[in-house]
């Protein structure tokens, strides 16, 4: 019916070509592209408000003054703290949650859909929200509810030894619950004939949580905690809304809030390109790590 | 007899911390619905109010001074789809006719503001509703969910149309919704393509460096915002690209398909290789067998991949920050919701009003796709 030249249609080769380069031209032009333009700007100096001016080569002056400058170890401080207390809290809260969920009852499937809701919200929307419920006058939700607690009014937002702390209380509202979906994906894998086995044996809760429980989800938890590692490094929505530009003062800014302000403030392109290199290669090489356990665990489901 | 009654008070205690743990939840998004429905007086109260006497001023704020008669159309049309939808469909004939009478009658009323309205975004709404018509009529299928499908298309167009209509009648914030949803519509549409094309030939053919690559694909997704925004604010500048629906939609394109090719991918490697190799031996091509065998199969992936992708360009907020001008053209919600901050005497019942206009669609898609967002966090690695 068909003519022989119709039928034999397109080549593998030609199809897996034309099927494959659409993605492949976008990424060059969209993200190799500028990051190649990035990285020779990151030798020059440059100013964008200026775009007249030709950038001038200085060589690695941009990072020399990067690396001796002793204010952005600070932000590298107060990001690696921000990381280090939220992704913490967040595994205990998310994990703990995914204990307790890991059993049946009514309405499990809703009341796991709701827990999990903050977490596909935009955070710098609700988080623009929450300045309102952490506000340190009388009309602030948080406040009017732990002042009892505390014994007055806490300044979320405005003092800089608390500031921190309300920022990994939102990031902890929104991420604790991807914590809890990947733990209790693991939490449901684990074969029930297991628990049975230790249950004749006798085994004590203890004993079953961690030589049953604890190795057979590892896999995954670490995933999970990779995972938030390396978003929570790259934290900006949040501190831009929350505590304005990662104030007080600086109690706040992030390497991304810092590396925001050096480009878009201060317009001192060449040095945030070169900035933008130093945090870019922790990112890759927590990501590398990140991609290596996702393959593990792909090639073993 | 004692441990049973130890275990069964340990499940209730159970219970309760997760009874006290969602009301943790969704205590703030409470608090935004609340505050938006409350009058100035409650919301500034010195003692918050849990129990207020409701307003819908804040909303009236969002709106354009005059509300447009077709309005009351669109939210009719748009209603009854979704009403529609739940329905049990007894006679799949009736159904079948029904739906198409009702995008019908959508067509027509977006063809009839188009005419009283010469408006751009009225034109490309007019011809999405014919795709959307042409695409998943349901004409010639037999199958009640393809029914539902299409009237959930015209309902969601509807609703759209609505956004439109008060955009155009002057209302700023639906100005700056419409512009999230046609850069979020555009570039999922770009990004999914791209991404099951992609997909399908690194799960099927030998592809010289295929991890690599792979690796490649995803790790472009790691990059910080900020990082990669810079020369590409350059770049935009540069090209006229700044502040213009191409430019975000290019961009959400590009971070959205690296995505969109790993989600794919897991959902295509479980369709059996054993249909496309009969379908060949049966002298189908492999491109016949890609679009006849391969995309039906596919489609609860696509449409869970196209949600998610919709979802992370809805929420994005570094880029169009930078990108774009607050009151400019292509001005997406997230940083016109938040520009408020930065100016005294913030207006939160109107925040809260434009807050939870925002997230209500979310909120939606994340109760439709529950079942599918373990594999869209993990990038498609996790399966249940």
């Amino acid at each position: 019916m068909r003519t022989a030249r119709f039928s034999r249609g397109f080549s593998d080769y030609q199809i897996k070509m034309a099927f494959i380069m659409p993605t492949m031209i976008l990424l060059i032009l969209m993200n190799i592209f500028p990051l190649l333009w990035s990285l020779y700007l990151s030798f020059h100096r440059y100013k964008a408000s200026m775009p007249n001016r030709p950038a001038k080569f200085i060589g690695p002056q941009n990072y020399a003054r990067l690396l001796t400058d002793p204010e952005i170890w600070g932000y590298f401080q107060t990001t690696a703290y921000f990381v280090v207390l939220a992704v913490i809290t967040q595994f205990i809260i998310g994990f703990g949650l995914a204990l307790l969920l890991n059993r049946e009852f009514r309405y499990k499937g809703l009341v796991t859909t709701l827990i999990l809701l903050p977490m596909m919200l935009s955070p710098v929307v609700v988080g623009l929200f929450w300045r309102f419920i952490f506000a340190s006058d009388a009309s602030g939700l948080v406040n009017y509810l732990l002042s009892p607690l505390f014994g007055g009014p806490i300044g979320w937002t405005t003092d800089p030894k608390i500031a921190m702390l309300a920022v990994v209380i939102v990031d902890t509202w929104m991420w604790s619950p991807f914590m809890m979906l990947i733990s209790l994906a693991g939490l449901s894998a684990i074969p029930k004939y297991l628990y049975e086995a230790a249950d004749v044996d006798r085994a004590s809760q203890w004993f079953k949580f961690r030589w049953i429980t604890l190795p057979l989800v590892s896999p995954l938890l670490l995933i999970a905690l990779l995972f938030r590692t390396m978003d929570a490094f790259k934290m900006f929505d949040i501190v831009y809304v929350l505590t304005r530009e990662g104030g007080p003062g600086i109690a706040t800014e992030t390497v991304s809030m810092n590396l925001y302000k050096l480009a878009f403030r201060n317009y001192n392109t060449g040095k945030a390109c070169a900035m933008a290199y130093i945090l870019l290669i922790i990112i890759v090489a927590l990501s590398n790590i990140y991609v290596k356990h996702l393959n593990k665990v792909r090639g073993e489901a | 007899m004692a441990q049973i009654e130890r275990s069964r008070f340990g499940h209730y205690v159970a219970l309760a911390v997760i009874v006290v743990a969602v009301l943790i939840y969704l205590t703030p998004i409470y608090w935004i619905v609340a505050t938006s429905l409350k009058s100035p007086a409650d919301i500034i109260a010195q003692v918050p109010q849990f129990l207020f006497r409701v307003t819908l001023e804040h909303y009236q704020k969002l709106m354009p001074d005059a509300v447009p008669g077709l309005t009351y159309v669109f939210s009719a049309e748009a209603l009854i789809g979704i009403l529609a939808c739940f329905l049990p469909v007894r006679n799949i004939g009736f159904a079948r006719r029904f739906a198409f009478l009702w995008n019908g009658l959508l067509i027509l009323t977006c063809l009839y503001a188009l005419a009283t309205t010469i408006n751009y975004n009225f034109l490309m709404l007019s011809i999405y509703t014919i795709i959307v018509f042409l695409l998943i009529s349901p004409q010639k299928s037999t199958e009640a969910r393809r029914v539902r499908l299409s009237l959930v298309g015209a309902s969601v167009l509807a609703i759209v149309a609505i956004c439109t209509l008060f955009a155009h009648g002057g209302s700023k914030y639906f100005h700056q919704l419409l512009n999230s949803i046609i850069i979020g519509f555009g570039s999922t549409l770009l990004a999914v393509g791209f991404g099951t094309l992609s997909a399908y030939a690194f799960s099927r053919f030998e592809v010289a460096g295929k991890e690599d690559l792979l690796f490649f694909i995803l790790s472009t997704r790691m990059l910080p915002p900020v990082v990669v925004v810079i020369p590409i604010y350059l770049m935009y500048s540069a090209l006229g690209l700044r502040d213009t629906h191409l430019g975000l939609i290019l961009l959400y394109t590009t971070f959205n398909v690296s995505f969109a090719v790993w989600l794919m991918k897991g959902f295509i490697d479980e369709i059996p290789k054993e249909y496309e190799d009969a379908a060949l031996v049966d002298g189908y091509t492999r491109f016949q067998t890609f679009v006849k065998v391969v995309l039906p199969q596919s489609v609860t992936g696509i449409a869970a991949t196209a949600v998610f992708c919709l979802i992370t360009a809805w929420n994005e907020f570094a880029f169009a920050l930078v990108l774009t001008e607050v009151g400019g053209r292509a001005v997406t919600a997230p940083p016109s919701i938040t520009s408020a901050i930065g100016s005294s005497g913030v207006d939160w019942g109107k925040i809260a009003a434009a807050t939870f206009v925002f997230l209500l669609p979310v909120a939606i898609f994340t109760f439709l796709m529950r079942g599918h967002l373990l594999r869209g966090v993990t990038f498609g690695a996790v399966k249940k």
